[in-house]
């Protein structure tokens, strides 16, 4: 859908020439969401404004749907592909309906049409349009703000949509809940979404795909759990922060654990889905183990989506796996078993 | 107080020849101010020499300007609204550009990333979102053009200014103060006028601009 081939962006400036982006190539899939990440001064931002030509590369290629965006009309370009910023960039002089109407209107749809849309799409993103079509951008919170940001990239039913930072400006608490949103709503709407953010835990949480960047390059561009389990290099490490193996965990799921099932499982063993990832597995083990019906198993079985026990997770690999995951980042092993979900060992 | 009594007829007379001097050089001043400030955001290199050039004009003495204008538009309107355009160019050209510098750099970022053209950008975003800071610039140009325009009358143009250049020359005050009186009025008229004009039209292009 968008391919970035060996794109680099120069900045003029006094003495030795500034590389914002340095030879960076990335594909992003259809309805894929890959954010990209990276201290401030990497790249990223530039690297995602390159994509509607708010910055030009000066050198390298990049299309969109196969076609180079130099050969497209910058204007037609940005119609055709949602942009959110931080805290919504909304025209102040505009009602909260004219924004989130303003890309139809721009091409041309008729008032009734975008008033019509404008209200479909503030209650996709939670905001009752008889409450909020008619008020003006500073009548809002900042989490209204921005999901009304987040409705106006989306009114034309762009297949592509750009976010830079949406949720930076807003309160933790504000955030978790739009990030959640996004979520749902990407569900919902499946779009191919390129997000730029400098929050890890926002990128594990929202990601199909992270591209860690610094000084201009892409230092890894792997599915979360991947750059969690093997990340290329020290910085990555760094980057992804101390607790990486707590959030290994959620990364791995019981399926990617499991062996393959020594027999039929035994009438009334324990069976956990496979979806489930190890640290919420734990949990669940905790709660079992609590009730005294572990028995004298030494595991338990792993249900495949149709709920057939196809795999098996023995305790010790459990608990070894736990450990080896918490030690990564622990230098206290022992504490792993125990502290992170009362497993057993 | 008499004068005004007993010639009303020609306080009026004259009250509309310096309403209209004044209307059509503040008329010309934003048709060129405002253009000329939004050409000073786009090429920032002509701030300096613009906005000094303006400061300088604005600082000749009135008089001293009609007289180096008399022998390029002669004795009459042209001069004074040549030098009215003048002066009043200052404040609106400043002002616009204040008022589009104003606007937060997200808000131009979101207009060209929603795809709106420059011309666009500039009706429905820029000039809306700096109108107030723009009005603001007339006002100020408007009261004190018309203060300036009652030394018209020294180059033989008809306002207020002409009661108060009569009055001097017989030495008779009650018409110096009819003129002064008149013209005081007038410009705090213009000032409350135009700053209700403002947010007339600023709730107006509120709801034009935006639901187009």
């Amino acid at each position: 859908m968008i391919a970035l081939e060996h794109v680099s962006k120069a900045f003029p400036g006094r003495g030795p020439e500034v590389r914002a982006v340095d030879d960076v190539s990335i594909a992003v899939g259809a309805g894929e969401l890959v954010v990209l990440i990276g201290p401030s001064g990497s790249g990223k931002t530039t690297t995602m404004r390159m994509i509607n030509r708010l910055e030009t590369p000066t050198e390298g290629r990049i299309t969109v749907n196969g076609r180079d965006v130099r050969d497209l009309n910058e204007v037609d370009l940005r119609r055709g592909i949602g942009y959110v910023i931080q805290q919504g960039g909304l025209f102040p002089h505009f009602t909260v309906a004219d924004n989130v109407a303003v890309v139809p209107r721009l091409l041309g749809w008729s008032r009734q049409k975008r008033r019509a849309r404008a209200h479909e799409l503030l209650a996709l993103v939670g905001l009752p349009p008889e409450r909020f079509a008619d008020r003006y951008p500073r009548q809002l919170s900042g989490g209204q703000q921005q999901r009304v940001g987040v409705a106006r990239a989306l009114a034309a039913d762009p297949p592509i949509v750009l976010m830079d930072e949406p949720f930076g400006a807003v309160d933790p608490i504000t955030r978790k809940g739009l990030q959640k949103e996004l979520r749902r709503i990407q569900a919902e709407v499946q779009k191919t979404i390129v997000f730029v953010t400098h929050d890890i835990a926002e990128a594990f949480l929202l990601g199909d795909r992270i591209v860690l960047m610094a000084d201009g390059r892409v230092v890894q561009d792997a599915t979360p759990a991947d750059l969690l389990r093997n990340p290329a290099d020290p910085f990555v490490t760094a980057f992804i922060g101390e607790d990486r193996g707590l959030r290994g965990l959620q990364f791995t799921t019981l399926e990617e654990l499991a062996e393959p099932a020594p027999g039929a499982a035994t009438p009334g063993a324990m069976v956990l889905s496979g979806a489930l990832s190890i640290l919420d597995a734990g949990r669940e083990l905790g709660r079992h183990g609590a009730n005294g019906r572990h028995g004298t198993a030494n595991g338990f079985w792993v249900a495949d989506a149709g709920g057939n026990p196809t795999g098996y997770v023995s305790f010790q690999r459990f608990a070894a796996t736990l450990g080896e995951t918490v030690g990564a980042s622990d230098a206290d092993p022992g504490s792993a078993d125990g502290g992170h979900g009362g497993v057993p060992a | 107080m008499e004068y005004l009594r007993e010639h009303p007829d020609r306080v009026w007379e004259l009250t509309v020849e310096h309403v209209q001097v004044v209307a059509v050089s503040v008329g010309i001043a934003i048709l060129l101010g405002v253009p000329l400030g939004i050409l000073v955001t786009r090429w920032r290199r002509l701030e300096g020499p613009v906005i000094g050039a303006a400061g300088m004009l604005y600082t000749v003495p009135s008089l001293a300007l009609f007289g180096i204008l008399i022998p390029y538009t002669g004795l009459g309107r042209d001069t004074v609204i040549v030098a009215l355009v003048l002066y009043s160019l200052l404040a609106i050209v400043r002002n616009t550009v204040a008022g589009l510098d104003g606007i937060l750099p997200a808000t131009l970022d979101a207009a060209r990333g929603v795809g709106m053209g420059g011309g666009q950008r500039l009706v429905m975003v820029e000039l809306p979102l700096a109108l107030p800071v723009i009005l603001a610039g007339i006002r100020l140009a408007t009261v004190a053009a018309v203060g300036i325009a009652t030394i018209a009358a020294a180059v033989g143009v008809d306002g207020l200014g002409r009661l108060i250049f009569d009055g001097m020359r017989r030495l008779d005050t009650d018409r110096i103060v009819a003129g002064a009186l008149v013209a005081s009025v007038l410009a705090l008229a213009a000032d409350w006028g135009l700053a209700r004009l403002g947010d007339l039209l600023r709730r107006d292009l509120r709801r034009s601009v935006g639901r187009g």
